[in-house]
């Protein structure tokens, strides 16, 4: 029986045959079309969708299959969140290399679109922490691949957008922290040049660093905001702040509740209430602020919203993104959650790796139909001069001939496609 | 340490309760039909700080089986201080219409075996005066309607003789815990597209379970809510009933 199922940004819609998987000694159901593992829905546009086809519902395979409490070292099924990966390893002194901005990923996804995190710049991707993981394809084989294993496989499926096959489990290795507390730091900067600036001189003694922009502002404030940075913090530090307090969106509301003017006030509150310094905090509201609204994507109404992420190469870096801010301020659109960070340097994990040198800007926008689609494709215009790219994780519009700019090895991709595996995404973008 | 045995291991519910009596580093005895679906549970539950985890496999309606299982669950853990009875089909009511063998499996896997279970356990428990048996059945067993009184029987009868059995035992200080869950949220329901309010999760069964486990509590309807829906439904009238579609 085919539902309609959505991701997070609520747009598209599709609707499709779910077949829930429960053990990974199972084989693949048998399908008409195609199939697609979807975890826990938290990627934005249609890479975890398949309108017309089956979802494998892979939430009910979140068992552990081992763990090494000396080496850090996990073994999960792919279904696993990171919300509950954390709620095991931290009060035994481990944490994720690498978390997005939700904990409420699961394993799976965060290796189907090799996500990043504040720690990029250090630790990478999270497909770069991967031990080995066992792939299950249609035709009934189990593949186990690793960086000497199975290593075209290995590589097309981190960040492989699900198309290789099903990820049944994954061992990836921890990073080792005294406790749940982080060290933090706030500063304020008036402009790019003060991002760039503060970036910089951060990487090396800051194990996280991340940006938040206003990108309603204009004139004299433009490209003002506030740097984040931020490191474990060591076992000295006294516990204090308790554990996030969480909300829920209870309903959509029957129109976005962020417009040009919301979004102003909003903005200018929190870039004048920001508290310049240091503070010790939990992992949870350090990392996972939004988490603490629960449904927070209901906000944006019930036409749902578009997030844009883009990355752009180091030496444009400055100008493409003061580009973009403008050309997003102009058309009075935008969010609040405007997020910037600079990469580091370092060879991708999987052949559809996003991350890459360079620089990211990341926002949402309330979707208003045909002007929003218009403004993303102007910002694509942008990107794509700066030779960088956008986040299919994150995507639901991207043109074919984009999404090959982009990313120019997708043809090496092609050999390793599971033919019973597609998702929306991929449809549109080899069209 | 609590060393429990858990029969139906492999069920949505009874694996959920399993990693909280696993992260309180439990002792437990897990059986189910199929070994390699055990094995990947005891593998789950050793991470998450089981202090042992045994597994062996039995099909209830082995009535013959049933003893060596109890026996080599004792042995196993050294006696056994809680018993969490899981296991159980949803009957399909239109084959039990058709067919007398059918009604009878349905009897025979959801109530018959858990009684007989239950009848050797009970003479154990009660010479040693302790323990706690704690049986799912459903609020499907209070009150028959057309669309499932098969499985509704077969869970009246559940709960009826667990009542029973709870009176007796009670003098020993044996517990006896009968728990009604209403709609859960398993991979077996995924296809039913609008899950209202009355749905809930595994595992917030699961730490239902463990809390009425823990506060020794004699029945209880998980979530909370179905004691009223149930007390309602329970007081109409048959002449009304009748007559409904439910």
């Amino acid at each position: 029986m085919a539902v309609a199922g959505t991701s997070w940004g609520r747009y598209p819609r599709a609707r499709q045959d779910i077949v829930p998987l429960h053990w990974r000694d199972a084989p693949l159901p048998t399908v008409d079309g195609s199939m697609l593992a979807y975890g826990n829905g938290r990627s934005y546009g249609d890479v975890c969708l398949n309108d017309g086809g089956t979802l494998l519902h892979t939430r009910g395979l979140d068992r552990y299959l081992a763990f090494d409490p000396v080496s850090g070292v996990l073994r999960c099924e792919a279904g696993a969140l990171f919300a509950d990966i954390l709620d095991f390893v931290v009060p035994r002194g481990w944490f994720l290399p690498v978390t997005p901005g939700t904990r409420f990923v699961s394993v799976g996804g965060a290796i189907a679109n090799d996500v990043h995190g504040k720690n990029h710049h250090g630790a990478g991707t999270f497909g770069e922490h991967l031990l080995r993981f066992e792939l299950l394809r249609s035709d009934g084989t189990r593949i186990e691949c690793s960086p000497t294993k199975n290593v075209d496989l290995y590589t097309a499926t981190i960040a492989g957008l699900g198309l290789t096959g099903l990820v049944v489990w994954a061992e990836f290795r921890l990073l080792r922290i005294a406790g749940p507390w982080m060290t933090q730091e706030t500063r304020r900067f008036a402009s790019l040049g003060e991002f760039f600036a503060l970036s910089a001189q951060s990487e090396r003694d800051y194990a996280y660093t991340v940006a938040w922009i206003d990108c309603a502002a204009s004139g004299g404030a433009f490209g003002r905001g506030l740097f984040f940075r931020a490191n474990h913090a060591p076992a000295t530090t006294a516990a204090r702040a308790s554990r996030q307090r969480r909300l829920v969106v209870p309903f959509t509301p029957p129109f976005s509740l962020i417009n040009s003017f919301s979004l102003r006030a909003f903005n200018e509150l929190y870039f004048r209430r920001a508290r310049e310094g240091h503070a010790i905090v939990c992992y949870e509201p350090y990392f996972y602020p939004l988490d603490a609204v629960g449904e927070w994507n209901r906000i944006y109404g019930p036409r749902g919203f578009l997030q844009y992420q883009c990355v752009v190469p180091s030496a444009a870096a400055e100008a493409a993104v003061s580009e973009l801010l403008k050309r997003i301020a102009a058309a009075g659109s935008g969010s609040f959650l405007a997020v910037l960070k600079v990469f580091g340097d370092r060879p991708p994990a999987g052949i559809l790796s996003f991350a890459r040198a360079g620089t990211t800007l990341a926002l949402d926008f309330p979707n208003h139909g045909a002007a929003t689609f218009s403004l993303l494709d102007r910002l694509d215009d942008i990107v794509a001069a700066a030779g960088g790219a956008v986040y299919p994780a994150k995507d639901a519009r991207l043109s074919g001939t984009r999404f090959r700019q982009y990313f120019p090895r997708w043809q090496q991709m092609l050999a390793h496609i599971d033919p019973k595996f597609s998702s929306g995404f991929w449809r549109r973008v080899m069209e | 340490m609590k060393r429990v045995l858990i029969i139906g291991a492999t069920s949505a519910i009874a694996e959920a309760t399993a990693r909280i009596f696993a992260a309180r580093g439990d002792a437990l005895f897990l059986v189910a039909r199929n070994a390699e679906r055990l094995q990947a549970i005891k593998a789950d539950l050793d991470v998450r700080g089981a202090v042992r985890t045994a597994i062996a496999t039995l099909d209830v309606a082995d009535f013959t089986a049933h003893r060596a299982i109890v026996d080599r669950a004792e042995r196993e853990l050294g006696g056994l201080d809680t018993v969490l009875i899981a296991h159980g089909t949803l009957s399909d009511q239109r084959e039990c219409e058709g067919s007398i063998d059918a009604l009878r499996r349905e009897f025979d896997v959801n109530a018959l075996s858990t009684m007989a279970i239950l009848t050797m356990l009970a003479n154990t428990f009660e010479t040693r005066k302790a323990g706690m048996l704690a049986v799912i059945s459903s609020v499907a067993g209070d009150r028959g309607r057309q669309s499932n009184y098969a499985y509704a029987a077969t869970k009246a009868a559940v709960t009826a003789f667990l009542s029973g059995l709870r009176q007796r035992l009670a003098k020993s200080g044996v517990d006896v815990l009968t728990i009604k869950p209403g709609f859960v949220d398993t991979p077996m329901t995924a296809n039913i597209a609008n899950k209202g309010a009355l749905w809930a999760k595994p595992d917030m069964v699961a730490a239902g379970i463990v809390r009425a486990i823990d506060k020794r509590r004699s029945v209880v309807y998980l979530p909370w809510f179905w004691a009223p829906i149930m007390l309602v439904i329970k007081h109409i009238p048959e002449s009304i009933f009748k007559k409904l579609k439910l």
